[in-house]
Parts: structure tokens; C-alpha cells; sequence
């Protein structure tokens, strides 16, 4: 057993801080919040040329051949940055999902452009309605037609959809238990997109497909068997969130004990205060917790090693001692940290989004129900 | 990172539950809670010490076998996993050992370690008094030098293991003319020196957990002081350090954990959403606390003292706990009420036993506030108040 970080993994922990501490300023992350695309090409670029975007893939498509335990580090590092853009739609959502149930051609195909940075890739998989992942709320339809498909119906909450290239979109092919993936060109017309005004000020969008044409070639991994896939998606989607969420509140942590130090009242910095003492060692608490059970799972998902239960811990979780740290965070910092002068926003917006994302406490409370045998 | 275990320790693990196994089924004893700090059973200790698994990370030339922390915690996991009664040797192998060994004199290692490491050797502790809880500093015992003796006085109390002890490790005041924190120091006394006398403690579950232990005049020889004269309240938050680092305060309960799953699962009431959900919940508690004490085992291995490791792993293990208990008691309802020897009560009386011992799982061993202030203090960097 070891809690710490290879040499390698360190060098690139700091190589990353380094980076995204000279790129992406708050004002820059304000920017992107408040542009159309929600990030900047010129960053993506250089993202891509420091060999992020295929850090985890195999060397055979142009990738760093490293593991999800490595990626878990960049991960973490975003999450502290709070970086905009696409890349955790088209690395963790679109790439490595591609890598696992792809075909050998498809991934020839598009592994290579997305791992230098030239394609964005995200997944549609949510809808109206929908907030229990699982197979029966797939009601977006790929029917038949000539030996090809077509899909109609709307997706929603889609990540970075208005600038993808490439959708991974989950559709129903059989009315029970039937569910695909395709491989869908994004910029086909009879597709429309809607951003949506998110709490993060990421660009989560909706998306309409119009009887849209897919060919049978498209398919990603086996027709009517793409549910057991996008559960292993959902699944690594979430690892890969609380990986973002452990930079996110280890940040906050720094940044309040910092505060609590500074801050005087009464003569004395509020940090010799037991209340707010105490309150601090709550947050590491939190912190600290998180981060092993978030590494726990990683290891294991880098592992290959089931980890259906662990992951379930993880998010579950953090997405409740994330709040608790954020309630803390906020009382001790007092009404500058409830300005937009203050930088703690940034993360209180981001926390709320992540804690939402493919699957909360009580889903992943569920999940763990089952797997204690309930 | 890496989260696996070694093959060795995969392998100690099953031994070590192989053993457990075949003493229940034997029939030496029941699987109970808190058995840690009031299962009383010497020939349990002798079996566990034949197998060489206490002062398992001590050196050998004192009967110890030079293993990991780790190895250790797998050992103390599957101990409490199985509620086993070790309370006759757990403090002499968790604290007092480890003390004499960082601190105290050849001679004293020699005399003690392998006497704990045979089962021989059971150590209660004197640390609080009356007037000194969470401010030990202020503790009143003396001891006044006497040719080659100590003369002690003074009274100590919360004693936990004292109606078994055969030894006490005992913080006294040396000299009181110096600042408080530096006219301290450890001895070990014999429980049956005479003028030592010990009154049993009842706690709230009608257990007798603690003793009250009165000093009268006692003489102990000049080599039973642990460490330097006056240095006593340093080595004691190092040994408070190992005291927080265990997974019995995450564990001491947790026979009553697997059967109010199983009862939830017999009664169907692991169908309701509510308690799903509940019970869930203490699963992820559980593992996340199990996750932040394996933590302190590394930090041990790395030779450091798990100062604030072991702050947050206690408080926060004490807490889950008390919520085990609350869940439990919420799962049997009004059957949760019944006392063990009831008729009717379920689960042997365990709930309720827990949910009552446990409101004091927050005070042993450094109250949760106290463990808060070092967290915060030692581990953040924040100023002391």
C-alpha cells in the first residue's frame, strides 16, 4: 500500500500547476464563462502539444501510453485551476470511451485527431427528464432505415456540444433493453444546439437530433448491447469528476487557511479561533477523505479491477463533504467570499456542477445498496 | 499509489482470520462489542502471543518480529472485525510498548517488552486525574525522589483495563517548580505495589470500564522512570499519538455493523429506501474511515509520530460510531430499547450497548475538540489560540 505519487506523476503534477498558474488566470476563466465557445483554441493548442489530450492512450495512436492513474493527477490539477474547455468531454467522455469499445478502425480513425488536439469529442447521453442513469431513461430512438440509422429526439445537459466535432450519442434500437452508442458527425445540419446557462458557467447544451442520418458504421461497439458500455462511461465520468473536485476543494482548503491566518479581528488573526480552528480541521477532514477514496477508485479503474462500489463511495462521497467544505469555506472567509471580487465562486459553482454530474450521493448511495447485498 | 497488499499480507490476513475462526467455533468465545478494551480473556492473549502476533513491529531482540505498521493494522483489523477478546495485551502493544521502546532505558525493554510480546504483561494507564482531563499539563500526582525511589501520591482516574492491569504507566509530577508542561514524568508501577489501590468505574452501559486508581506512599525503584526526569508530558503526546491511530476507533463496534445489515436483510427492511439509503451511507463512512487510518499506518512506517494523521482518523472515526449506533437503533425500533438478558432483545443487546457506550468514544483518548485543535494547530499551520 502507498499514498503517494510516482516521481514521474509528480513531474507532471508540477509541470501542470506551472502551466495552468501561467494560463488560466480567474480573469481568464471569467472569459471563457462569458464567450460563446467556452474556451480558447490557442490553449487547447498548447494543451495538446504538451501531450495532454493523450496522456492515456496508447502509444500506437500517438498517445503518452501513461494510465488513468496519471490522467487522475491532470485531472486533479484542472479541477485546482478550474480550467475551461472541452477537455474532460473529449478525453474522458469521448476518447477513452472510444478506446474501450471502438473498433480498431474506428479508433485509427479518431484517436489520432483527437490526440492532437485537432477534433473535440463529447457525449450525449442525458435527456428531458432524465436523472437515474440508467437504460430505461434512454428514450432518444435510432431506428432503422436502410441499413442505416436514424436518430431523432433531444439530449440534454451535453458538454461542450456546440463545438464538438464527433458526439458519442446513446440511443434506444430496441424497445427493451436495446441500447447503442453511435459515433455521430456534429456538425451535421440536421442537428441543433442550445447552451444552456449553467451554474458553473461551463457550456452544457441541448441537443436536438432531426431524423438525422447515421451510418451503420458508426456504431460503437455491438448494436443493442451499448448500455453495459455506457455504464463503464458513466462510471469512469464519475471517477473522472471527483478527480476535478478533489483539485477543487483542496484549493478552497488552501485558500480559507490562508485567509483564517490573515484575517484579523480582535487584534488576532480569526485562525486562533477555536471555532474557526475547528472548522478548518473539518474541511481537511473532508479534504483528506475525499482524496483517498477518489484514489482508491482511480487506482482501481486504472488497475482494471471492478470497482463499481468504490467509485460509487467516491462520488458519493465527495459530492456531500464537497458542500460541507463549501459551507465552511464561505463562513469562514465571511461576505468578500459571497463577492465576485473574490476568487471562491469560481469553485462553489464548479462543486455544485460536479456534484450533479452523472450521479449524485443518493444515486451512488444505491449503487453501494446493492453492492452491500440489500 | 497503491492500494493492494502484498501477497504476504493477503496471506497474514487469512491466517489471522483462519485463527479467529476456529476460536469461535471452538467456542472460547463470542464475537462481542469493544471487545478491544473489555474482552478480559488471558489464555486468548497467550494464544495470540504463541502466534507471535504481539509487539508485532517491535525488534526482535525483544520478541518482537520487525513487521510493518501495516502488518500490524491487518492483524488489529481482523481483531475487531471478529470482536475478539483482546483487551488483556492491546495496550501494552498499541502504546506503553512503543513507548519503552522509543524512551526508555535497555534495562526497561528488556524487563518489559518481551514480557508483553508472551501475553505476560498487561498495562493499564494513568494519565487523567480528577482535576486533569483535556489539560493534562495540570496533573497533580507527585512523586518525590527517596534515595533510590519515588514516593507517589495522588490519584488517577478513567483507568481503562486497571481491574486486569498488572502494570500501570503513570504521569506524575517530579518537580513542581517549573513550568507545568516541564515537571512530568512516566513510570511504570506495579499494580500490586503496596499502598495502590483501584475502585471500579460503571459507564452508562453498566459496564465497568474504568477504575479509579489512589497512589498512597507508593515506592517505586528509580529504574522503572521511562525516559528522562521531566520529560514526561512529551513522551505522553507522543504515546497519545499511537493511542488515536487505531482501527478500533473506527472498528470497536463493528459486530454490530454486520448484524444490523443481516437483520435489515432478514426482516426485509433493507427494501425500504430509508434505510437503504441509511445503511449505505455507514457502508461509505465506514470504508472512507477505514481508508484515512490506513493513512496513519503509513505515516508510521515512514518512522514519523501520526500526530495530526491520528487526530483526524480518531475524531473522525468516533463519530461514525455514533451514527453505526444511531442507525442501529433506528433499524430495530422499539426493539432497540431492550437491554441484553431482556426478553426480546435482538442482536444480543449490541444497539443498545453501543449507542450508549459510544457517547464516550469522543472523549477517550483526546476529546474530539482536542484532536481538532492539533489538527488544526499542527496540521494547518494555524495560530494557537
Amino acid at each position: 500500500m502507498k499514498l503517494t505519487l510516482t516521481e514521474e506523476q509528480e513531474m507532471l503534477k508540477k509541470t501542470a500547476r506551472d502551466f495552468l498558474g501561467d494560463k488560466c488566470s480567474k480573469t481568464f476563466v471569467k472569459q471563457m464563462e462569458e464567450s460563446e465557445t467556452g474556451y480558447s483554441r490557442e490553449l487547447w493548442q498548447e494543451m495538446g502539444e504538451l501531450g495532454w489530450m493523450g496522456l492515456a492512450f496508447p502509444e500506437k495512436y500517438g498517445g503518452g501510453d501513461m494510465s488513468f492513474l496519471d490522467l487522475a493527477v491532470l485531472l486533479e490539477e484542472m479541477g485546482r485551476a478550474c480550467l475551461p474547455g472541452p477537455f474532460f468531454s473529449t478525453v474522458v467522455l469521448g476518447g477513452l470511451s472510444i478506446l474501450d469499445v471502438g473498433s480498431e478502425e474506428q479508433k485509427q480513425e479518431y484517436l489520432p485527431k483527437l490526440i492532437r488536439g485537432e477534433k473535440i469529442f463529447t457525449l450525449a447521453l442525458t435527456e428531458p427528464g432524465y436523472h437515474n442513469y440508467d437504460a430505461s431513461s434512454v428514450t432518444v430512438e435510432a431506428t432503422r432505415d436502410d441499413g442505416n440509422y436514424i436518430i431523432s429526439g433531444t439530449k440534454l445537459f451535453v458538454p461542450d456540444a456546440h463545438i464538438a466535432d464527433y458526439l458519442l450519442c446513446v440511443a434506444r434500437t430496441k424497445s427493451k433493453d436495446g441500447i447503442t452508442i453511435f459515433l455521430v458527425d456534429a456538425k451535421n445540419p440536421r442537428i441543433n444546439y442550445t447552451t444552456l446557462k449553467t451554474i458553473a458557467g461551463d457550456k452544457l447544451c441541448e441537443v436536438v437530433f432531426d431524423q438525422m442520418p447515421v451510418p451503420k458504421a458508426n456504431i460503437l461497439g455491438r448494436l443493442n448491447q451499448g448500455w453495459s458500455a455506457a455504464q463503464k462511461i458513466i462510471e469512469r465520468a464519475a471517477m473522472g469528476k471527483c478527480c476535478e473536485m478533489v483539485g477543487n476543494i483542496q484549493r478552497v482548503l488552501e485558500m480559507t487557511v490562508d485567509y483564517a491566518k490573515e484575517r484579523k479581528q480582535f487584534d488576532r488573526p480569526i485562525g486562533s479561533f477555536q471555532a474557526i480552528q475547528h472548522y478548518c480541521a473539518d474541511m481537511a477532514t473532508d479534504v483528506d477523505s475525499a482524496r483517498f477514496s477518489t484514489c482508491q477508485a482511480a487506482w482501481m479503474l486504472s488497475e482494471g479491477l471492478s470497482c463499481t462500489k468504490e467509485v460509487a463511495i467516491a462520488k458519493a462521497w465527495i459530492g456531500e463533504a464537497s458542500q460541507r467544505v463549501f459551507a465552511l469555506a464561505h463562513q469562514i472567509h465571511g461576505a468578500i467570499g459571497v463577492t465576485v471580487e473574490h476568487d471562491l465562486h469560481y469553485y462553489t459553482r464548479r462543486a455544485k456542477a460536479a456534484e450533479l454530474a452523472f450521479g449524485d450521493a443518493n444515486f451512488y448511495r444505491e449503487i453501494v445498496a446493492r453492492e452491500m447485498g440489500l | 499509489m497503491d492500494f493492494s497488499f502484498t501477497e504476504e499480507q493477503n496471506k497474514f490476513r487469512q491466517d489471522v482470520r483462519n485463527f479467529l475462526e476456529e476460536e469461535i467455533k471452538k467456542g472460547y468465545w463470542e464475537p462481542a462489542c469493544d471487545a478491544w478494551v473489555q474482552g478480559f480473556d488471558p489464555e486468548f492473549t497467550k494464544r495470540v502471543a504463541r502466534r507471535s502476533w504481539i509487539g508485532l513491529t517491535w525488534p526482535k531482540e525483544y520478541g518482537g518480529q520487525e513487521r510493518s505498521h501495516v502488518d500490524r493494522l491487518i492483524l488489529t483489523e481482523e481483531m475487531l472485525r471478529y470482536g475478539a477478546p483482546a483487551a488483556c495485551h492491546w495496550f501494552g502493544d498499541r502504546q506503553v510498548g512503543g513507548a519503552i521502546l522509543s524512551f526508555g532505558s535497555e534495562e526497561l525493554k528488556k524487563e518489559f517488552l518481551p514480557r508483553i510480546a508472551k501475553g505476560e504483561a498487561y498495562f493499564g494507564l494513568g494519565m487523567s486525574e480528577p482535576g486533569a482531563g483535556s489539560d493534562l499539563a495540570s496533573l497533580q500526582t507527585r512523586a518525590v525522589e527517596d534515595g533510590d525511589y519515588y514516593v507517589i501520591s495522588g490519584q488517577k482516574t478513567w483507568a481503562s483495563c486497571a481491574s486486569f492491569a498488572r502494570y500501570f504507566d503513570v504521569y506524575v509530577r517530579t518537580d513542581p517548580e517549573v513550568p507545568r508542561h516541564r515537571g512530568i514524568s512516566e513510570f511504570i508501577v506495579d499494580a500490586q505495589s503496596p499502598g495502590l489501590s483501584r475502585i471500579p468505574m460503571t459507564d452508562i452501559t453498566g459496564t465497568e470500564a474504568w477504575n479509579d486508581v489512589f497512589f498512597d506512599n507508593v515506592r517505586v525503584h528509580k529504574r522503572y522512570l521511562v525516559g528522562e526526569k521531566n520529560r514526561g508530558f512529551y513522551q505522553v503526546l507522543h504515546q497519545l499519538d499511537y493511542e488515536r491511530s487505531g482501527m478500533e476507533r473506527l472498528m470497536g463496534n463493528y459486530p454490530l455493523f454486520e448484524a444490523i445489515i443481516q437483520f435489515a436483510k432478514d426482516n426485509k427492511l433493507s427494501q425500504e429506501p430509508v434505510i437503504r439509503n441509511k445503511l449505505a451511507q455507514l457502508q461509505i463512512e465506514f470504508e472512507v474511515g477505514r481508508l484515512l487510518i490506513y493513512r496513519v499506518a503509513l505515516v508510521m512506517e515512514e518512522r514519523r509520530a501520526p500526530n495530526w494523521e491520528s487526530s483526524m482518523s480518531k475524531a473522525y472515526s468516533t463519530e461514525f460510531e455514533k451514527h453505526l449506533a444511531g442507525v442501529a437503533m433506528e433499524v430495530l425500533g422499539p426493539y432497540g430499547q431492550l437491554m441484553s438478558g431482556s426478553k426480546l432483545v435482538p442482536l444480543r443487546g449490541m444497539a443498545l450497548h453501543s449507542y450508549l457506550g459510544s457517547k464516550g468514544y469522543s472523549l477517550q483518548a483526546g476529546t474530539t475538540e482536542i484532536l481538532k485543535n492539533i489538527l488544526a494547530v499542527r496540521g494547518l499551520g494555524l495560530p494557537s489560540s
